[in-house]
């Protein structure tokens, strides 16, 4: 349990975590901020829209990949997934596979062609060809919809590290660290804009790169470099034994759970190619080139990161002990930080500590920048302006919507601590392969696609999942539900994936034959010839 | 503001938009432009030989990769949800096949990857520069 007040052992009463671990968390945290606080002063944001969304194109591949990885990799994953191996193994593992495997449908099919047809949003690609208004509106609401869900799980997931990590129980100390990571992160969009937010971003995942390949090392190290060693340790350390090395432990209960599992893999893979601030990601260089080089170093680094969270996963089981991470507080997501403690002692567990806030930290200022960018360039600028509005406008009323974010996920962030909300990450993976990627891949491959399909494809995919996330396990009928008393779960699945995606597929089908044939012929060729050549792109 | 960005070809010193009519790819015929329109006509480059074969090319790359990966992702997720025994059978000690498979999502992405920037930096790169380059002649040839 998240709030669980327990920071020693019942059992035996020996102490997990040492009593001077939050003042080395403290500081190391407190140096990672003021570091990135400096940088992010130097590199601050002129006033143009350019810079301000897309830092005038100025990084290089390998920076926006090593971003990229950097946006990517949330507390969810590095915590989360270390912390799901060391309790149900294999299963564990299967996520990250889900993650990485996903990243090619970006290289393959989007960010280079996304590079090519837009500037700022993913509605610019989106509207390249259509109506304008209707379709920027559509895509302003998936993107913030996509946005404000992947925020709220991350903020909740703060509270629960804050105990963790800083000793911070009772509830409104827990508030306030909350909220002061949220003003550091609204510091960073403000001053920084894309630029800033960009650097935030590659110093963390060098941080947590870093970090990870150096537990693995050590890890290794103990076992004489076998694995296979390892392995066997963490089976006898863990209640499921063998069953950990192999598919099942979490999933394979029965034939729904199964289901269940197949649609969390549909949402994961097809889901990183629409979410909204990966894509934002890929104008933040140059060219086309640029974007297929970031998703190159994004695979790169993130292979091998997934591989270090196999080795700290089970090595966690085998040297702490899996009871031992499910008793304290925090229970999954402190497989990591315990590991990291009785490896390398008080200062490692703060430099682990320290990068799990800086990635809370980032990931959230990414999400507040994609979203006020949204905002203001799709609906401000193009919507409410139709295209009439000054540059300086724009970035004034990207760093007001910033604000109104930043405010609204601390809030949300503080509403939702200690519950159960690990299904968000899922649902907003669901939500973004629903709504964003069929419209998106449509848009770019199908030349027949028109407004009308946009529409339905955006709409269909949006309101079929939430439909079906209202009405499933997750909000009424099981002991683990938000209305554990109420039963209206019509739908058994907890991830709605593998339903709504192939309903926002087919809403862009009908929805481009139910509409007017688009006759703008002569947009629909510049964007074929741009999304492949890049004629006539500006480049920054 | 539109999305349509200011054409490069019209760079700080074309003051007068719409002269520039490229003919790309030896098509004569200048098809229908509305007044105001800046920028190469790009009805006419996507009509070319040149560029209708690079976008044959890259889909022909792009598309059966995508079905390949999503194929062998699918069968792995499945393996794993109704065929656990067959994953959790042992190859080297500790090691079972499972893992392999996991590893091997691993290594097929990474060689994925690496196979689609050799080709895209050995084929697709050269031919659309030369696309490009082509219209920037085209229309630098225009403004004269």
């Amino acid at each position: 349990m998240l709030h669980m007040p327990l920071l020693r052992s019942p059992a035996e009463g020996q102490t997990l975590l040492p009593d001077e671990g939050p003042v080395v968390n403290t500081a190391i945290f407190a140096g990672f901020v003021l570091l990135t606080l400096f940088i992010v002063y130097r590199v601050s944001s002129a006033n143009t829209s350019s810079d301000y969304f897309a830092a005038n194109g100025s990084f290089t591949g390998l920076q926006n990949g090593v971003a990229l990885s950097g946006d990517f990799l949330s507390a969810a994953s590095f915590l989360g997934i270390a912390g799901a191996i060391a309790v149900h193994g294999y299963d564990g593992f299967l996520y990250s596979i889900g993650f990485l495997v996903a990243w090619l449908i970006n290289l393959l099919l989007i960010a280079e062609r996304m590079r090519n047809t837009g500037r700022f949003t993913m509605g610019d690609v989106l509207s390249f060809r259509m109506r304008q208004r209707p379709v920027r509106a559509a895509a302003a609401i998936s993107t913030l919809t996509i946005t404000f869900v992947y925020m709220i799980a991350q903020m909740a997931g703060a509270g629960g590290l804050v105990a963790l990590l800083a000793d911070v129980h009772v509830a409104w100390g827990q508030a306030l660290v909350i909220a002061a990571v949220g003003i550091v992160m609204i510091i960073y969009v403000l001053l920084g804009g894309m630029k800033g937010t960009t650097w935030v971003q590659i110093i963390k995942a060098v941080l947590l790169m870093l970090c990870a390949a150096l537990i693995t090392v050590f890890l290794l190290g103990k076992f004489g470099y076998d694995f296979s060693h390892l392995l066997r340790d963490a089976t006898e350390n863990n209640p499921h034994g063998r069953a950990i090395l192999k598919p099942g432990v979490q999933y394979g209960k029965n034939d729904l759970t199964k289901l269940d599992f197949l649609s969390l893999s549909l949402a994961l893979v097809l889901g990183v190619g629409g979410l909204p601030h990966v894509l934002m990601r890929f104008y933040t260089v140059p060219n086309a080139k640029e974007a297929r080089r970031s998703v190159v170093w994004a695979v790169w680094t993130m292979s091998v990161f997934y591989l270090c969270t196999l080795v700290i996963g089970f090595g966690a089981a085998a040297m702490v002990g899996t009871p031992t991470i499910l008793d304290a507080p925090g229970s999954e997501n402190s497989a990591a930080p315990l590991l990291a403690y009785q490896i390398g002692g008080t200062l490692l567990l703060g430099i682990v500590a320290a990068i799990a806030f800086a990635t809370i930290l980032a990931v959230v200022a990414g999400l507040t920048l994609t979203a006020s960018a949204s905002f203001a360039h799709d609906v401000y600028a193009n919507m409410i302006r139709r295209g009439r509005a000054e540059s300086h406008e724009v970035v004034r009323v990207a760093r007001l919507t910033a604000v109104g974010i930043g405010v609204a996920s601390i809030i949300g962030g503080i509403a939702v601590n200690g519950q159960n909300i690990a299904f968000l990450v899922g649902l907003a993976f669901a939500f973004a392969a629903s709504a964003n990627l069929s419209t998106l891949l449509f848009s770019l491959f199908w030349k027949r696609f028109n407004t009308t399909g946009t529409l339905w494809g955006i709409y269909g995919g949006l309101i079929s999942c939430l439909v079906l996330v209202v009405f499933s396990p997750v909000f009424s009928g099981a002991s683990d539900s938000i209305f554990p008393h109420l039963d209206f779960a019509l739908f058994p699945l907890r991830n709605p994936g593998i339903v709504s995606i192939p309903i926002s597929f087919l809403c862009g089908i009908i929805g481009t034959f139910a509409g007017p044939a688009s006759d703008d012929h002569e947009r629909q060729a510049e964007m074929s010839v741009r999304s492949l050549t890049g004629i006539g792109v500006r480049t920054g | 503001m539109s999305n349509a960005p200011q054409s490069a070809l019209h760079g700080p010193h074309d003051g007068r938009p719409g002269k520039a009519r490229t003919t790309f790819g030896g098509i004569e015929k200048s098809s229908v432009r509305t007044a105001g329109d800046t920028g190469p006509n790009y009805q006419d480059i996507e009509r070319s030989e040149e560029f209708r074969g690079l976008r044959r090319r890259v889909a022909a790359f792009v598309f059966p990769m995508t079905a390949l990966f999503l194929l062998w992702y699918l069968a792995y997720v499945l393996i794993a949800a109704y065929l656990p025994d067959f994953m959790g059978q042992r190859v080297v000690g500790e090691i079972n096949v499972g893992l392999l498979m996991g590893i091997g999502q691993f290594v097929s992405t990474v060689l994925i990857t690496v196979a689609y920037v050799r080709f895209a930096e050995r084929y697709a790169d050269p031919v659309a520069n030369r696309i490009k380059s082509a219209v920037d002649n085209m229309a630098a040839a225009g403004e004269r």
